[in-house]
């Protein structure tokens, strides 16, 4: 077991001690919760990549151990070291200790800058502990607590109440697939008796279990493999914004900008991704080169149409974040789509370039947003070029690599590797073409958005005038540029690095691998082109900045129906938030109506019964009683006169007796 | 010292602790209030301390009852005098013991008649401990009916606008339900003259009860065993049922709990409820195993509904105290759920006993957490009451800015009472789903549900609590929300605490726990 392995636990827990202490500090100590946080957080990154060299020898390695008994046998949790965890560990904790530096600057002046740390901190290690794990059900309670962290920082100015609403609706909406993710995990559970990913040969992605897990059938003659690896993905797709779970994403960007860079960009949401990755032997269970299993090609669907879809939206958004976070929604969707048509080296390549130069554009918005005086309508931009030229570059590196601008920027090779897979799927050609779709909407409304914030004229609304944000800000921009650039060249057809790196394999240099894929990166390259042109030929044209967006003079409907997001919100508050409001009416209706009429109903019968017994007993018993004691007291009173006290009169009735009595005795004797 | 504690009868002394504080209590001058509260407390404290040296000799590798104490009381009708607990026993009592003191400081500033408050409260802990201990059913049900009426004198004497309703629909409730208990029990006693749970346990396991049963009683309105059998469970039944409760039994609830004071909310929720678990765990499943069998399709969709309705029943109230009053059903649902679960007959199956034991294990966690979560969200929302005089959900708002440390902690024990890993209302939950989805797949499935509406309904009373803005716009409208003082922060934090530690390492209740629990799948084995 190499060393490293016995201090990986290290790595998510400095955080969470920095998190704790820092939440016990008093409001005041600033400085102190700053350098826990980030002091961890640098900790954590050295052993990362202490790890990532231990990975370049042995494949993976485990460490698992006992959380408690039950019955004869124990409830195990485990931590995993390999190529996969360590590619995360490092990408997390990088992108992460920029962005905290980054907020030194962007949160100075807030007044709960202490506690914001402390969520960060906390957001960290849980983060990190997902990566980490090697039991789903310890990766399944940092997912938890991922989301708690996301919770408090979305809601981190909980006093406005679009952010309180924010927070709610992610944690709630994300809730709703980890309910998938909970019942996908107890049935994995209850059939192969184990929740740790890989224990010599005992664990649930291990041959013996997938094995068993194909083998049986449940409803409509899935395998169980299939349907549990769909209810895991139900998670998946709550964490990572996949269509129709996306809705919180966009709205969690009320939370301060470098959580939106870190947590809803960069790492959370793609903690979906990992999760598939991570689990992907059991997705893929039963499934063929020819014919994937079948949470495969559910994942690639889910995928493709989250891609196409948020990206159409990101065209007609006027937040500059929004139009980031729809981006990143459709992003998601692209790794999906790779890891299902592709398998994990794709999806999982996208997800590290992503998770920088997304870092990257957040960042950069955040600056946008920091020198405007917390103006984030892109209407209310222009030429900031002028004003902000760090910032502007950085910028412009960040939209180049997302759109995919060929040969230098890192989303190119990531992308194109997404699209060749999808091209040589063998069940359809449809995500294919919709993942072109994308890649042309990326394209467009990057440049929409370049041209909006950066160029055009400087908008007359703007009170102050824009400023460049300080160093402590622009240097972490400059450093994710590099990066986003850089990255490219470690997954590149010809020198697949990053694959061969995950499968454990020596890589080989092979130009010749180019030409297999030239044709289609040509075909990419043109799409990319015709996006970006279009959408330099359409906004070039806009020089007013109070003017209308050309595209919604076209066409005003459909930009109405892709500004209102295709309406997806109000569909939810029609239907499942109504229901849920007339569920809970009912089941109160049915508790003070229904039940307590019930018990309502049996204290009527049993009052009833109590008057009427009463009416017996007055009108019969009482009576009949009353009746005899009429009687008695009647001829009490008779009797009574016999006994009045009048002693003249007893006199008189002795005498009177008497008389009568020698009367009687005379009458007799004769 | 162990010696001499190993041969005294600590149980019986630990039951009578409470009561004789209560009887010194009241020779205590009235006018001395702070010598009142502190006599009580401290009598409060040292129950809990002889039941941590309980806890710590309770040995987890001997399945049998423990500390048992046993005399003839009255050999005529086979009644004896028997005291024991096993973990579950254990653990109730702990979470008595636990919550006693913690509802004394959550009751400190009472001023009307303080002595007779607390001298009431000693007596309901005496009768929950002789509930917890007794395996006689003859002095059980002496013990639980004696809970009764000092929970009925507190809602009754010191309760809200509505308390006379409330304490009567609470006893009456409670009292039918024990009626019907007593019946069926005399019934058993008359025909077998048995009274010892563990005695008719065996008997029941071995089917030869109902023959017994049949023998003596049958005939008449009694003409096959099953129609006896099924009379005389439901009896039994609906004396717990009640308790717990299940629904459609558990209208006197909500009004019970909001209009108690806070204290006995806290000792209502956080121990009484568990009464009624505690008696399916014990006694119920034990003693008809075939009934609860029979009956087992409508149990657990009874214990569904209850789960799921509760939890919207929570999320259309306004008055906190009603919310977090069916949220209590909610998770104890979930406890009734794994109960009747674990009666499924397995059959052959290899994992059959493994699963009922995780649910016996998650029922006992569940119990104790839902103990001590409760009883704090209970603490809260009273002092949220007396700070503002107010506790509609639309009285608040940005409590957190001028509250941060009330919201912080009452923040927790909110997550804790939603599930979040890590506190220690997840492990409970788990374990429960882990071992029902494989025993009833759909019951299992269904009640998912009610974990989602737990979360929005908690989620909502945050937002509207906690986050916003201030209500009316100015701080003077909510100038009643200060933050906790000293006293209260001490008061809770060791009950945050514990949720912490349960929540991060549960080996230390399971290390208890599964021996019973595994014992409890043996002798249930069919």
């Amino acid at each position: 077991m190499p060393f490293i392995l016995k201090i990986l636990w290290l790595i998510p827990v400095l955080p969470l001690l920095a998190a704790g202490i820092s939440a016990l500090l008093p409001r005041g100590s600033r400085r102190l919760s700053a350098t826990l946080a980030i002091g961890s957080m640098f900790i954590s990154f050295l052993l990362a990549c202490s790890a990532f060299m231990a990975t370049f020898h042995a494949s993976r390695s485990v460490l698992n151990f006992s959380w408690f008994d039950l019955a004869d046998t124990s409830v195990r949790l485990g931590i995993v070291l390999d190529p996969l965890t360590v590619l995360m560990l490092v990408m997390v904790t990088f992108v992460g200790l920029l962005i905290f530096i980054y907020s030194l600057g962007y949160m100075e002046h807030d007044e709960n800058f202490g506690r914001f740390f402390c969520f960060l901190s906390l957001f960290a290690a849980a983060m990190l502990g997902i990566v980490i794990a090697n039991s789903l059900l310890l990766l399944f309670i940092c997912w938890e607590l991922v989301g708690l962290a996301s919770y408090l920082l979305i809601g981190f100015w909980y006093h406005k109440p679009s952010a309180a609403a924010a927070a709610k609706k992610a944690f709630i909406v994300t809730r709703l697939g980890d309910i998938g993710l909970f019942l996908g995990m107890i049935w994995l559970y209850a059939n192969t008796g184990t929740l740790l990913f890989y224990d010599n040969g005992n664990g649930c992605l291990e041959q013996s279990a997938l094995a068993k897990l194909v083998a049986h059938t449940t409803i409509g003659g899935m395998a169980v493999s299939s349907v549990i690896g769909i209810l895991i993905f139900c998670g998946a797709m709550g964490k990572s914004g996949q269509f129709p779970l996306h809705v919180w994403l966009p709205d969690a960007m009320e939370g301060p900008t470098p959580v939106s860079a870190l947590i809803h960009a960069a790492t959370m949401v793609a903690a979906g991704v990992f999760l598939v990755a991570r689990v992907f032997p059991l997705m893929s269970d039963g499934g063929s080169l020819l014919h994937p299993a079948v949470p495969l090609q559910v994942i690639t669907w889910i995928g493709a149409i989250t891609a196409v879809f948020a990206a159409s939206i990101a065209v007609a958004q006027n937040d500059i974040k929004r139009i980031l976070a729809y981006s990143t929604v459709s992003q998601l969707g692209y790794m999906m789509m790779g890891l299902g048509v592709g398998g994990v080296a794709v999806g999982m390549f996208h997800l590290i370039t992503h998770a920088f130069f997304k870092a990257l554009l957040f960042l950069g918005a955040g600056s946008v947003i920091h020198g405007c005086h917390d103006e984030q309508d892109i209407r209310r931009m222009g030429a900031l070029r002028k004003y902000m030229p760090v910032t502007f570059a950085a910028y412009a590196v960040g939209m180049m690599a997302l759109c995919g601008v060929p040969l230098f920027f890192s989303g190119f090779w990531s992308k194109d590797a997404i699209l060749h897979a999808a091209r040589h799927w063998p069940v359809s050609i449809v995500p294919f073409v919709l993942g072109i779709v994308g890649a042309f909407l990326t394209a467009f409304y990057m440049t929409r958005q370049m041209h909006y914030v950066f160029f055009g004229q400087k908008a007359s609304s703007q009170s102050a005038p824009p400023h460049e944000s300080p160093p402590v800000m622009t240097i972490p921009l400059v450093i994710l540029a590099a990066c986003s650039v850089l990255l490219g060249f470690i997954g590149t057809p010809a020198w697949p690095w990053f694959e061969s790196y995950l499968s454990g394999e020596p890589v080989k240099f092979q130009l010749a691998n180019f030409s297999a894929t030239a044709g289609l990166m040509l075909f990419s390259i043109i799409v990319v082109s015709v996006g970006l042109g279009s959408g330099y030929l359409i906004y070039r044209a806009r020089v007013a900045s109070q003017a209308l967006d050309p595209l919604e003079k076209s066409f005003p409907a459909l930009y109405h129906l892709l500004g209102q997001k295709f309406f997806i919100d109000e569909l939810y508050a029609a239907t499942i938030v109504r229901l849920n409001g007339s569920l809970a009416k009912l089941s109160d209706w049915l508790d003070r109506v229904i039940w307590s009429g019930v018990v309502s109903a049996i204290a009527w019968v049993v009052l009833a019964l109590s008057v009427f017994s009463r009416a017996v007993d007055e009108q019969g018993v009482n009576q009949g009683f009353d009746q005899g004691c009429q009687t008695v007291r009647g001829s009490s009173r008779l009797l009574g006169l016999w006994q009045n006290g009048q002693v003249q009169r007893y006199l008189r009735v002795i005498g009177a007796a008497l008389c009568l009595l020698v009367l009687l005795l005379l009458w007799g004797c004769s | 010292m162990g010696v001499l504690m190993n041969s005294l009868p600590l149980l019986s002394i630990l039951t009578l602790l409470p009561l004789v504080g209560a009887a010194l209590l009241s020779f205590i001058p009235p006018e001395k209030i702070k010598f009142v509260r502190r006599f009580a407390l401290a009598t409060a404290l040292l129950t809990l301390g002889l039941t941590g040296w309980l806890w710590c000799h309770y040995d987890p590798a001997d399945w049998r009852m423990q500390f048992a104490e046993r005399a003839v009381w009255v050999p005529s009708l086979g009644i004896e005098f028997h005291l024991g607990v096993d973990a579950l026993g254990l653990l109730m009592v702990l979470l008595a013991a636990i919550i006693i003191p913690f509802a004394m400081l959550a009751s400190w500033k009472i001023t009307e008649n303080p002595k007779l408050y607390f001298g009431l409260l000693l007596l309901l802990e005496t009768g929950l401990f002789g509930t917890f201990t007794a395996i006689n059913f003859f002095h059980w049900f002496i013990f639980w009916e004696l809970s009764l009426i000092p929970a009925f004198f507190l809602i009754k004497l010191w309760g809200g606008p509505n308390r006379t309703r409330a304490a009567m629909q609470f006893f009456i409730y409670t009292l039918v339900g024990s009626v019907t208990m007593l019946l069926a029990f005399l019934a058993i006693l008359s025909a077998t003259g048995i009274c010892d749970f563990v005695q008719l346990a065996d008997l029941a396991r071995d089917g030869e009860l109902q023959s017994i049963l049949f023998a003596k009683l049958g005939g008449g309105l009694f003409k096959t065993r099953e129609i006896l059998g099924t009379v005389l469970f439901l009896g039994v039944f609906l004396g717990f049922a009640v308790k717990v409760p299940l629904l459609p039994f558990h209208t006197w609830l909500p009004d019970a709990y909001a209009e108690a004071p806070t204290g006995t909310s806290m000792v209502l929720t956080g121990v009484m409820s568990k009464m009624g678990v505690y008696g399916f765990l014990r006694i119920l499943l034990r003693i008809f195993p075939d009934q609860t069998r029979a009956a087992l399709t409508p149990l657990l969709w009874l214990a569904v509904a209850t789960i799921v309705f509760s939890a919207f029943a929570a999320f259309a109230q306004k008055d906190l105290k009603r919310m977090v009053a069916y949220a209590s059903i909610n998770h104890l649902g979930y406890c009734l759920l794994g109960i009747f679960a674990v009666a499924q007959v397995t059959g052959t199956s290899v994992n059959g006993p493994l699963e009922k034991t995780a649910v016996l294990n998650g029922v006992m966690l569940q119990m104790f957490n839902h103990g001590l979560t409760a009883a704090a969200l209970f603490y809260f929302v009273g002092i949220l009451e007396q700070r503002s005089g107010r506790r509609s959900i639309d009285d608040f708002g940005g409590l957190r800015k001028t509250a941060p440390i009330l919201c912080g902690l009452m923040g927790i024990t909110l997550f804790a009472s939603l599930g979040l890993p890590g506190l220690n209302g997840f492990i409970g939950e788990f374990l429960i789903f882990k071992g029902v989805f494989p025993l009833a797949t759909a019951a299992a499935a269904v009640s998912t549900i009610g974990l989602m509406v737990t979360a929005i309904f908690i989620l909502t009373l945050i937002q509207r609590v906690f986050h916003g803005p201030l209500p009316g716009g100015t701080s003077s409208a909510n100038s009643g929300a200060v933050d906790l003082t000293r006293t209260e922060r001490f008061t809770v934090i060791p009950i945050i605490t514990l949720m912490f530690v349960l929540g991060i390492y549960p080996q230390i209740v399971i290390a208890l726990t599964n021996p019973t629990a595994v014992q409890m799948v043996q002798k249930l084995a069919q």
